[in-house]
């Protein structure tokens, strides 16, 4: 038996017809998402295995873990949103974090308002 | 000593009087197209890598090879006659590596490389020491988009096909171009339709440059604004030992599912296995930078030198230069609107504007999208969203070069 799908005296040399072009694409885009699909399949499953893992490696860590003294609790939450006008997220957290820093301040007691950069 | 004769006789066998000659003017506008492409390789930036190379390539071959040189090429870099018999059955030298070792010029030998397919297999281990799949891994949904991009691939196929210009093998070879990809536009062409290999090359890389200019509009045409507004969660951290299992489950079940694969495949997920399993350094580091900028040498040069005049310019060319932005056009389509449907399905969770990254050419299509996304809403970053289509479309045209290789492949 040939190894090949389609004879290539019959296709490969000479021009196809409508017909058999249009049936090869459509095999053919069929076979990558079966590829693709297949392959989805299996990260999907070797993905939930990791998770589970993880998961159970975080819950088997918790209970050790000492619980949060009571000086350590964060200040009430955040309030709005900061406005940043042309200013990446990246470079606004740095931003937000050296004020912290200088004004010796946790982070959520401060409330940024909008960060611009000055150009 | 005839001095005046052997003054007529340089002249007369130089390369000036050979452009002069019969068919001389094909190869004079290699050379002007060669000066073109290394413009825009070197002043645009256009793929410069190997756009350099191909130019030179075209350019060193057209102005030492001409057709009035049939019976005296024996200086020539590159030898079309050779290559010609190489794929003769009927001829002595057929698939003689051997014939063009001892007869070819230097572009002939580094030729051989993309003959034999090892040029872009190299590349490709060098793509995926290059590439972390963890976006990928992290969102494996990302693949349905890599593999909706190659609609283009299919498309361009039939259109070639219908067409009655191309056999079954060349339309093959054209319809790749949509991958987006040139290692395997290039694997798949040197096996199906050498004949083509300069113009599907040239076709396929100047494309890729292009792609910031071919896909924005296709993608501002296929999406809301509200869509593109979208911004998208950080998908999970992927631990290193899935980093690592990641290639060899690829190559399992890709190559199984389709053993013609096994070449690109293959190479891509060793060089991605050398970056992760972290005990292989010095080996990642020689197929990211090394060996992959001397394979992209010979690459580049040999490819350029298949575009001698009097098989280049011709009605062929144009076809497929026009078929190849039709395949391409329509990937950014099909990755787009896959992108939509897994947006609706998700209720918005999914910016569709990732799906046209699917087109393969990393990392150009994912800054396309990250380009477009923050085109309308500067704090949205796509990028690491995007990268996840973008490595499954490289499977995805693998895949696809795949099932044409085994459909058409000799």
């Amino acid at each position: 038996m040939s190894h090949l799908l389609l004879d290539p005296n019959d296709f490969g040399l000479s021009s196809l017809g409508v017909g058999d072009a249009g049936l090869t694409g459509v095999l053919g885009y069929i076979v990558v998402f079966v590829g693709l699909f297949l392959l989805l399949a299996v990260l999907c499953i070797s993905g939930s295995i990791f998770k589970f893992k993880a998961k159970k490696a975080l819950a088997a860590v918790s209970p050790a873990a000492p619980a949060p003294a009571a000086e350590e609790k964060t200040a009430p939450g955040s309030a709005g949103e900061i406005k940043l006008f042309d200013v990446p997220d990246k470079d606004a957290a740095m931003i937000m974090a050296i004020v912290a820093d200088k004004l010796q301040k946790p982070l959520n007691e401060l409330r940024f308002i909008s960060i611009k950069e000055v150009k | 000593m005839d001095i005046i004769g052997t003054l007529k006789g340089l002249l007369t066998d130089s390369g000036f009087a050979a452009l002069m000659a019969k068919g001389g003017w094909q190869n004079l506008i290699m050379i002007i197209i060669a000066c073109v492409l290394l413009y825009l390789g070197i002043k645009k930036q256009f793929e410069p890598l190997l756009l350099v190379g191909i130019a030179f390539g075209c350019l060193l071959v057209n102005v030492s090879w001409f057709v009035t040189s049939f019976n005296d090429n024996a200086d020539a870099l590159f030898h079309q006659d050779l290559w010609d018999a190489f794929l003769d059955p009927n001829s002595p030298a057929y698939h003689s590596y051997g014939t063009i070792m001892a007869n070819g010029g230097l572009l002939d030998i580094l030729y051989i490389g993309v003959k034999s397919g090892l040029y872009p297999c190299l590349i490709f281990m060098g793509v995926g020491a290059m590439t972390d799949f963890g976006p990928l891994i992290s969102r494996p949904s990302s693949l349905i988009m890599g593999a909706a991009a190659q609609l283009g691939v299919f498309l361009a196929f039939f259109g070639a096909s219908a067409s009655g210009f191309f056999s079954g093998a060349q339309a093959a070879s054209i319809g790749i171009i949509g991958g987006a990809d040139g290692p395997t536009a290039i694997f798949l062409t040197s096996k199906l339709a050498p004949e083509l290999l300069g113009a599907i090359a040239i076709a396929a890389y100047s494309y890729m440059a292009l792609i910031p200019l071919i896909q924005p509009p296709i993608m501002k045409a296929l999406t809301t604004k509200k869509e593109r507004n979208i911004v998208m969660k950080q998908a999970r951290e992927v631990s290193k030992t899935e980093k690592i299992l990641f290639p060899i489950i690829v190559t399992i079940f890709v190559v199984l599912l389709l053993p013609s694969t096994a070449p690109l495949i293959g190479c891509l997920m060793l060089g991605n296995l050398f970056r992760e399993c972290g005990v292989t350094e010095r080996l990642s580091d020689t197929v990211q930078n090394a060996l992959m900028n001397i394979v992209t040498i010979f690459l580049g040069i040999s490819v350029g030198a298949t575009t001698i005049g009097y098989r280049f310019l011709d009605l062929q060319t144009l076809l497929i230069i026009g078929l190849g932005l039709v395949a391409f056009a329509f990937s950014t389509v099909g990755g787009l609107l896959v992108g939509k449907l897994m947006c609706w399905i998700t209720k918005g969770k999914i910016n569709p504007l990732i799906g046209s990254a699917g087109v393969s050419a990393v990392p150009m299509a994912a800054r396309v999208s990250q380009d477009v996304g923050r085109k309308y809403n500067k704090n949205n970053y796509l990028l690491m969203h995007a990268m996840g289509p973008n490595v499954a479309g490289v499977i995805g045209s693998a895949i696809a070069a795949g099932f044409l290789l085994k459909v058409f492949g000799g």
